[in-house]
């Protein structure tokens, strides 16, 4: 590569050369490795060790149209104290308008409250808007933003307009951490995967996000190990490091094990702490507890005593 | 000219499919006379795991469905049943007319507890007089996720601790008789061709010592059937384990399969929900 990474992106026939000069992914590959990293068997006090870390690195979110101040008070009650002697949670995600609302319930606690902005789920709406939206959430005491690539710019080619949405929002957050929802599922190829990572890095986003949840398929291993390969030669190139946070259907304990796993097979252990790597989900929390009350007692566990959520 | 036999592999049945045990594992079975009739899987407590997931899976959709629909689906699994003398009939391996006899007594079993589906809540149910304007009613409810240890009569015996669970609306995770396990996994066929949702009855084959306690202590499991577990420590362990999330345990006790069997099981495995409605004016 001929150009240096700082003025790739001055223009968009800099940055179109640069994201498409990069290697393509073997598709196969990835699949293939994805696949054999998942079969690794991980048991008794590996996975007891696993299991806190993982919940750890839960971001507890709710984004139903139906969320009320008090479904979030008490998603935060579960943040704080997930379960016996079990870690707290990474953060909490919910809409903007619950920024406040969430931000009061764990003040002080150090798990950190995430809020999506930029028109999520869709990132249809104009700048100005998603700026608003994200200054808003900011101010209201969010101290890390989910925002949306606009996918039809990115598909259309319109590369700099994804690019300077990212610098603007980012701009926006002030000392927040930006988070970069690629929506995985709607960009088609793993090459485009690996474009979108690294176009998100260089506009400046702290960490990559592979979906919103809404949008099925969500987070597959091959897209996080695509997304995890990104971020380390991104801080090969840049000395930069970028976290990662695979999102939507991670719903069991096996399936956060197998991500830690690729974590640590492609990254290596910097980026197997809450602060690099985070797991956004809702219903996985319960399982982790079950699986951890299991090793502490014998006995499975049922959902009868778990919260409903 | 002569054929290749074409050998049935016997599976465990989970969630309407048949799937292998996932530990890999199988175990021979015997006939009387301690000849090799076939491999069974031998289930490990992972695929107990995965049955009372099913199970719980199913209960919704099981318990909701009205009490003629779950009586329906009873009486098909009785007219397959029926369909199939012949081939449990040898398949359990006593004398021809014995064996015939049971499978006839196995399909009037299921027809009498297909019966009861609409009955039971009439007999059991109760409209309680008390002191205020109100109606106060009793209505049983199924109880959730069944285990049971079926006993050794491999298939009057597996019907008639099975079908009294799932009339009701429970879901249930049988442990079939580790000495005869084949027919019921041929029941099994019998009930995945039946309507019956898959997950209302999943069947797992080995060793009952292996499955039996890991099934007891199990927070999901709503209640226990012991009626197959011969040894009495074994009881007695497994009833152990199935209190720390208080379920309804039905001990071993000698039984009479040919005999009438009365409500008692179909009442043992159900809870009572009462409610209190104002009168109106």
């Amino acid at each position: 590569m001929t150009t240096s990474l700082a003025d790739v992106a001055s223009s968009g026939a800099t940055l179109r050369a640069f994201l498409h000069g990069l290697p393509g992914v073997d598709r196969v590959g990835a699949d293939q490795r994805a696949a054999m990293l998942s079969t690794r068997s991980i048991k008794t006090t590996a996975k007891a060790r696993a299991i806190d870390l993982a919940i750890s690195m839960v971001d507890l979110t709710t984004l139903e149209g139906a969320d009320t101040p008090g479904k979030v008070r008490a998603m935060c009650a579960k943040a704080l104290r997930p379960g016996e002697d079990a870690p707290q949670v990474a953060a909490v995600c919910v809409y903007p308008d619950l920024v406040a609302v969430a931000a009061e319930a764990v003040a002080g606690s150090g798990v950190k409250v995430a809020s999506v902005a930029t028109a999520f789920p869709s990132g249809r709406s104009s700048l100005e808007v998603k700026v608003a939206d994200t200054a808003l959430a900011v101010a209201a005491g969010a101290d890390e933003i989910d925002m949306v690539i606009d996918r039809g710019a990115f598909l259309s080619g319109d590369l700099m307009k994804v690019h300077d949405e990212i610098v603007a929002v980012k701009a926006a957050c002030g000392a927040a951490h930006l988070k970069v929802i690629l929506e995985t599922g709607e960009l088609a190829s793993y090459d485009n995967v690996r474009r979108a990572s690294w176009l998100a890095m260089l506009a400046g986003a702290d960490f990559i996000k592979t979906s919103t949840g809404k949008v099925s398929p969500a987070a597959t291993l091959p897209v996080t190990l695509i997304m995890l390969e990104a971020v380390r030669d991104f801080r090969e190139r840049t000395g930069r490091q970028v976290g990662v946070k695979p999102a939507g259907g991670i719903r069991t304990t096996k399936d956060a094990i197998k991500h830690l796993v690729l974590v640590n097979e492609t990254c290596g252990d910097d980026w197997l702490s809450p602060d690099w790597f985070r797991l956004g989900a809702s219903s996985l929390l319960n399982d982790l507890l079950m699986q951890r009350q299991k090793l502490a007692t014998g006995r499975y566990a049922g959902p009868d005593y778990f919260t409903l959520d | 000219m002569s054929r290749l036999a074409v050998r049935k592999t016997y599976k465990l049945f989970i969630g309407g499919a048949f799937p292998r045990s996932e530990s890999g594992r199988s175990f021979v079975v015997t006939d009387a006379k301690g000849g090799f009739v076939a491999n069974a899987a031998r289930a490990s407590r992972k695929d107990a795991r995965d049955a009372v997931v099913a199970a719980r899976k199913a209960f919704p959709g099981w318990s909701g469905a009205t009490a003629y629909n779950r009586g329906q689906i009873l009486y098909r699994v009785a007219e397959m049943l029926e369909g199939r003398r012949a081939q449990f009939a040898e398949e359990l391996g006593t004398g021809k007319k014995a064996a015939l006899e049971a499978v006839d007594a196995t399909v009037d079993r299921l027809v009498w507890y297909a019966g009861w589906s609409d009955k039971i809540t009439a007999v059991l149910g109760t409209a309680n007089p008390v002191a205020g304007p109100y109606f106060n009613l009793s209505s049983p409810e199924p109880t959730g996720v069944v285990a049971i240890a079926a006993p050794d009569d491999p298939l009057l015996g597996l019907v008639s601790v099975v079908a009294p669970a799932v009339v009701t609306g429970n879901t249930c995770v049988v442990i079939a008789s580790q000495r005869s396990p084949l027919a019921a996994i041929t029941l099994a066929e019998v009930l995945a061709t039946s309507d019956l949702p898959g997950g209302v009855v999943n069947v797992l084959t080995g060793h009952q010592r292996e499955l039996a306690p890991s099934l007891a202590g199990h927070m999901d499991v709503n209640a226990l059937d012991l009626t197959g577990v011969a040894d009495a420590e074994l009881a007695v362990e497994c009833e152990q384990a199935a209190a720390a999330n208080l379920k309804r345990v039905l001990r071993p006790a000698p039984e009479d399969w040919t005999a009438d069997p009365g409500t008692r099981r179909m009442a043992a495995l159900l809870e009572t929900k009462t409610v209190w409605h104002p009168l109106g004016v």
